[in-house]
């Protein structure tokens, strides 16, 4: 392969990779936290579309204030998603919550094409994000290099929120253990909203820059890169907000190059994702950067 | 309480049957008014019901038309059918839009002996060894040759390259047939990359496709993901033209588009309100309707499901009788009708051969550029 | 739970099983002859869907493993039977995308075999994929059963020489009457009971309620765990194969994630654990479904019309699914079965109550 044309899928790879990381941070701090696979995560970044794009395209608000709009949509929507759905089924068994969050997923599907309709909806892009120029022979968009600046400018303020704040420290101790949190006198159900609000927040950034970038947005858009995002949050080690971020980007890139030097088994891109899952679950099932989780008894 | 009710229901029931008792000739229709395809049913309905207008009555009596929506999902399609056949006691049924919808109902109607004439669904399976099924459509190997010819004869192109959604078995079946005309014809395929329904990224695809240098790419997708593939391409700076199939005929692909539809060429069914050389029944088509939906295009939809209705109501004309067996028998034997989108004539498996038309978006709209036999 | 030591009355509840079973066969018979098509193919539908659940509830219920693969392996049952009934003729005109495998065509078999060449197909399957995932607990399993599944439905997809790919394949011979599938239900039902009852069937319990205990006893329990998991892919596979051949067409999107939802539905619905709970949740769901369809249709009052919600069906039969699991966790029948003893009592106990009011 050509050096440009291998810079091109290079370029390639890393937009659509920092998109799954941004979507897969949502996963790995929930699971982090409750143990708990949130599906309905795939559907608030799906409304995080939805809501930038009524907002600029229906109603020719300028795109900052649509991201705003989103972001403050989709966390409304995750809040309630957690305070409805997962709130009640705290103390039930994992597997309950579990299906109670199939459910919410299925639901917000659903409900989303009763109001949206099943058509997809075109996406008109900023002409100033989308003016082509070519850098030593790879096709370059502005779009295509801030989507990743964006995304490792908000892991890195979300790692310093982890690491460097007073929510962060109660974040990290009810994720080793939620008891012993509570009795220390943590409010547990503001800081699991929180940690809700944040994942649903980058979801929404996600669903923004993913409509840009892909530009169009249907009901059912959340599905696939919500199953991709979880699977680059197990790759990656779930619970690990680093991890996540290069769990998405190992992904993108193992889709993208399967299709660079197989193009013969192009058709089964979708399987390379589901056979890397399996294949990290069973060799290091903590994931590239995750620590041992004991499963709680 | 309990007589008032009665006695409500009664007239009701007396009203009912009065309607019934009115000996019209029931034509059932099926097809996708909701759902993800709703875009190209509706149409059909609207042409169905403007042939409708014209043609109120056959042997004397009154046609009437029931209508039932399969929401572009294959049980209901096969529900549909059931419904029309066994409570609305219809003697022949028209439908659907796409050919897996047109299959499953296909199925119902072979077993409960109604004839059907599917609108616009194109897979060769949707009549192959079936009594009862017929369209009003060309084949999707037609269309696949078509392209290639037009590609490779008109255009000159040589190497061509193919992008196809292995989970679409539209969109496998056009790119089959596509690749063994143009090989045929001398032409070379330079590569051929894949990707499944509900995909939003094709860069990959399309960077590789890319670093093989092909005159033009075959890409027989549906309009939703066809017109993405167009802006991906246009962003990573593809310079080869694109060509699809009857399915990126919608209105959407505009809007979705944008201006990197520019130049797309598509194959379709020969109409279109602004060809050249209309034959009369295509004249008197556009004309009534202009009349009767003023400020909205018909397209190739609209005039298949015109077309439809023609075929059955000249079919019970000859027959002489509308019980469904005769119907069934003259459907069979028709010969050089009229119709909007060419003459048809049925051939062993159904189908009739028609005029391909060749299509190109042209300063964002789409423009007819002629016709061809493959 | 239906112990034997609990059987009061043993003659008693025989005559009753007896009398149950053949008013449900006169039932049957009635509905074969007045009942229409639409109708029959719902009724076909149950029996199909609560050897589904029953099949998921034995990997899920019984044996306590999170497995969201069940669509997987209904799709290679299907595709089994199907490639097996076919005639060659059927099948060498089918393939139009690309030329079919030349053994295929010769490969011929009578249904009833067919069936059972599917759910061997889908437990050998089940039995190669739980070697390695079952080591995984909890919801990692159910996310590595889910990849099994998507894998399947690509490799069905793109081995279009076998599977005739995105086309799938059409007028597969119908065999599946109601004797049919009920006669499959009934056998699923018998091995289902003796299967709980026996040794095996503690055994199971013992591993889902407390692993580390079981194992301390002596239990192998990876063992328990694969055999639970492959019988429950033999009857997904059976369970496929009557689906398909009900409506005698399948192609590989018929096999998506929702399929398995609504199998989880009807576990979920019936109680996680029992055999009663999964054909009562058979019975609930899909006519559930089948009525919610009226929700999506255009309502005539008068001269008004009602249009009809699109997708309105599936909205309910989500929030039905989160209600029951936040409000009635453990669905109708909890971990009860039915028993005649049950019944009677609680008949007797309604009618005194209704003597003493």
């Amino acid at each position: 392969m050509e050096l440009n044309m291998f810079m091109q899928h290079f370029i390639n790879a890393l937009g659509l990779g920092s998109l799954y990381g941004l979507i897969a941070i949502g996963y790995t701090m929930v699971y982090g936290i409750l143990r708990l696979i949130n599906f309905a995560h795939g559907d608030i970044f799906m409304l995080g579309a939805y809501f930038v794009f009524f907002a600029t395209i229906q109603y020719k608000l300028p795109w900052a204030l649509g991201l705003i709009i989103a972001v403050a949509g989709a966390t409304l929507c995750g809040l309630l998603v957690d305070r409805i759905a997962y709130r009640p089924l705290r103390d039930a068994p994992r597997i309950s919550a579990l299906i109670s969050a199939i459910g919410v997923s299925f639901f917000i599907e659903n409900i989303s094409i009763v109001i949206f309709s099943g058509m997809p909806r075109p996406v008109v892009q900023p002409p100033a994000l989308m003016r082509a120029f070519s850098l030593g022979g790879v096709r370059l968009v502005p779009l295509g290099i801030m989507v990743p600046v964006i995304s490792f400018v908000l892991v890195g303020a979300l790692l310093w929120m982890v690491y460097r704040t007073k929510p962060g420290l109660a974040m990290r101790s009810i994720s080793h253990d939620i008891e012993t949190t509570r009795l220390m006198g943590v409010s547990v159900d503001r800081i699991i909203a929180l940690t809700f609000a944040i994942g649903s927040a980058l979801a929404a950034v996600a669903g923004v820059m993913w409509a840009l970038r892909y530009p169009r947005v249907e009901p059912l858009m959340g599905i696939m890169p919500g199953f991709k995002a979880f699977i680059a949050a197990v790759f990656g080690g779930i619970g690990s907000i680093p991890g996540a971020m290069l769990g998405g980007i190992s992904l993108g890139f193992v889709e993208i190059m399967s299709v660079a030097f197989f193009p013969d088994l192009s058709g089964f891109r979708d399987a390379f994702a589901f056979i890397l899952l399996i294949a990290i679950l069973l060799i290091k099932p903590t994931g590239l950067m995750g620590e041992k989780l004991e499963d709680k008894i | 309480m309990r007589k008032l009710l009665l006695a409500v229901f009664f007239c009701l029931f007396v009203v009912g049957a009065a309607f019934a008792a009115d000996d019209a000739i029931k034509i059932g229709f099926y097809n996708c008014l909701t759902g993800q395809n709703a875009f190209g049913g509706q149409l059909e309905l609207e042409g169905v019901q403007l042939a409708m207008e014209e043609f109120p009555e056959v042997l004397g009596k009154k046609v009437e038309l029931v209508i039932v929506d399969n929401k572009s999902d294959k049980v209901e399609a096969a529900n549909a059918v059931t419904r029309l056949i066994e409570r609305d006691k219809v003697l022949a049924i028209i439908g659907t839009y796409a050919s897996g919808l047109a299959i499953a109902g296909g199925e119902v109607a072979e077993v409960g002996r109604i004839p059907v004439v599917a609108t616009s669904a194109t897979n060769p399976l949707v009549t192959q060894g079936k009594k009862y099924t017929f369209r009003a459509c060309f084949i999707d190997p037609l269309q696949g040759a078509g392209a290639a010819a037009y590609a490779y004869k008109e255009l000159g192109f040589k190497k061509a390259a193919i992008l196809v959604d292995v989970a679409s078995d539209y969109g496998v079946g056009l790119a089959n047939f596509f690749k063994q005309a143009f090989a045929n014809l001398g032409g070379e395929i330079v590569s051929e990359v894949r990707y499944q329904s509900g995909d939003q990224d094709f860069t990959a695809q399309i960077t590789e496709i890319i670093s093989k240098n092909p005159d033009i790419v075959f890409l027989p997708a549906y309009f939703a993901e066809g017109a993405i593939v167009l802006k991906q391409a246009k962003e990573l700076g593809a310079t080869f033209r694109f060509m699809g199939g009857d399915a990126m005929d919608n209105p959407e692909m505009a809007t979705l588009g944008g201006d990197a539809i520019e130049g797309f060429l598509y194959t379709g069914f020969a109409y279109a309100p602004d060809m050249p050389d209309m034959n009369p029944i295509a004249k008197k088509f556009t004309e009534n309707w202009y009349k009767k939906y003023p400020g909205k295009d018909p397209n190739a939809n609209a005039a298949l499901g015109y077309d439809s209705y023609i075929l059955i109501i000249d079919a019970i004309t000859r027959a002489g009788s509308a019980e469904p067996e005769k119907i069934r028998d003259a459907l069979e034997a028709t010969k050089d009708v009229l119709t909007v989108t060419g003459t048809t004539t049925f051939d062993e498996d159904h189908n009739p051969q028609k005029d391909l038309g060749i299509l190109q978006i042209k300063d964002g709209k789409k423009q007819f550029i002629g016709t061809i036999v493959p | 739970m239906s112990q034997p030591s609990e059987n009061k009355n043993p003659a008693r509840n025989k005559a009753m099983t007896l009398i149950a079973l053949a008013l449900f066969v006169s039932f049957l018979w009635w509905a074969q002859s007045h009942l229409d098509g639409y109708k029959i193919r719902i009724i076909n539908l149950i029996a199909i869907n609560a050897i589904l659940g029953l099949s998921l509830n034995l990997i899920y219920g019984m044996a306590g493993m999170f497995s969201l693969g069940h669509a997987g392996f209904m799709a290679i049952g299907a595709y089994v039977s199907a490639l097996l009934i076919l005639t060659p003729e059927q099948k060498v005109a089918m393939w139009i995308l690309d030329p079919i495998a030349p053994w295929l065509p010769g490969i011929h078999a009578p249904f009833i075999v067919s069936l059972i060449a599917a759910g061997l197909f889908a437990a050998l399957f089940g039995c190669l994929i739980a070697m390695p995932v079952l080591r995984l607990g909890g919801d990692y399993l159910g996310i590595a059963t889910l990849g099994f599944s998507e894998i399947i439905r690509i490799l069905i997809t793109n081995l279009t020489p076998i599977t005739n790919g995105p086309l799938g394949l059409k007028g597969i011979p119908s065999h599946t009457s109601l004797w049919m599938s009920y006669g499959c239900l009934l056998v699923v039902l018998i091995c289902m009971t003796r299967l709980m009852r026996s040794n095996f069937g503690n055994v199971l319990r013992a591993v889902r309620d407390d692993e580390i205990a079981a194992k301390t006893m002596g239990v192998n329990t990876f063992s328990t765990r694969v055999l639970a998991f492959t019988m429950g892919c033999f009857g997904a596979g059976v369970g496929g194969a009557l689906m398909g051949n009900l409506i005698t067409t399948i192609d590989p999107k018929m096999f998506m994630i929702t399929q398995t939802y609504s199998l989880l539905m009807i576990v979920v619905v019936g109680g996680l654990g029992s055999i009663t709970g999964s054909v009562v949740g058979s019975v609930l769901v899909t006519t559930m479904l089948e009525w919610l369809r009226f929700v999506e249709n255009p309502v005539t009052v008068g001269s008004i019309q009602i249009p009809g919600v699109p997708g309105m069906r599936m909205v309910i039969f989500s929030v039905l699914l989160i209600v029951i699991i936040i409000f009635r966790r453990d669905g109708i029948m909890g971990m009860n079965e039915f028993s005649w003893d049950r019944f009677f009592s609680f008949c007797g106990r309604a009618l005194k109550e209704r003597g003493a009011s």
